[in-house]
């Protein structure tokens, strides 16, 4: 199960309508083995694709080594679909090598729902996960949201 | 000439769980190479086709391979390798 602040999906989505038709992506890190999402960073999408995601491998090196600097790992990698069901695609697949991140896809079609949806990815097995969102964390966590 | 390997978490069952390793190298597929010695099934997570895997980043220092010499970038002693699996999809 995915455990969420409210205003972390409401960022996500924002940004996805915000690039929309263009697929978005970022990460957001939380404490390491916390499980516990916290400070979202958008990233670049390199590709600019209404298809494929990258991330731009030079920003990617930057925000994983300030990761690893704060104690941090990337707890939600997410993405937009933006003409596709919000289910992971032969290429998300292919390319998920985090078994402890929750794989997070926003659909910005409304054709297919508007609700994020969220996946476990490990070896090629895609596993749907229930998204409990919270209202509020602990007060000193809130503050490290917007770290 | 000794260059520090960032290894990721996908990587480490093959490394004895360890983080960073040591190998020396004169250029990024000699430090692959040392490590598929040391590591093996280093390489076929790294290279496909005589080229870095599109699913991996390789940087020396701050700057991935792919903008410089590939896996023949020249490496320095005291440089640093770190491998991150590129983040993408569809």
């Amino acid at each position: 199960m995915l455990t969420i602040h409210t205003k972390l999906v409401e960022a996500m989505l924002a940004q996805a309508h915000r690039d929309h038709p263009i697929e978005t992506c970022g990460v957001i890190a939380g404490p390491e083995g916390s499980n516990l999402p916290l400070r979202l960073i958008p990233m670049r999408n390199a590709a600019q694709s209404e298809t494929f995601f990258k991330f731009d491998a030079q920003e990617q090196l930057r925000v994983w080594r300030e990761m690893e600097a704060r104690g941090e790992e990337p707890i939600v990698i997410y993405h937009s679909h933006t003409r596709t069901q919000a289910y992971p695609s032969r290429t998300d697949i292919q390319y998920a090598t985090e078994p402890r991140s929750h794989y997070v896809i926003i659909p910005t079609d409304y054709s297919y729902g508007e609700e994020i949806r969220s996946f476990r990815i490990c070896d090629g097995m895609v596993t749907e996960e229930r998204v409990r969102m919270l209202n509020s964390y602990e007060s000193n966590l809130e503050l490290a949201m917007v770290a | 000439m000794s260059i520090t390997v960032h290894i990721p978490t996908i990587l480490r069952p093959l490394t004895d769980n360890q983080k960073r390793v040591e190998i020396a190298g004169l250029n990024v597929i000699d430090v692959i190479e040392a490590m598929e010695q040391q590591y093996p099934g280093v390489k076929e997570k790294l290279v496909a086709g005589g080229k870095a895997h599109r699913f991996m980043n390789i940087y020396v220092n701050d700057d991935d391979i792919r903008f410089n010499d590939g896996l023949s970038t020249r490496l320095n002693d005291g440089d640093s390798l770190t491998i991150l699996p590129a983040v993408a999809g569809g």
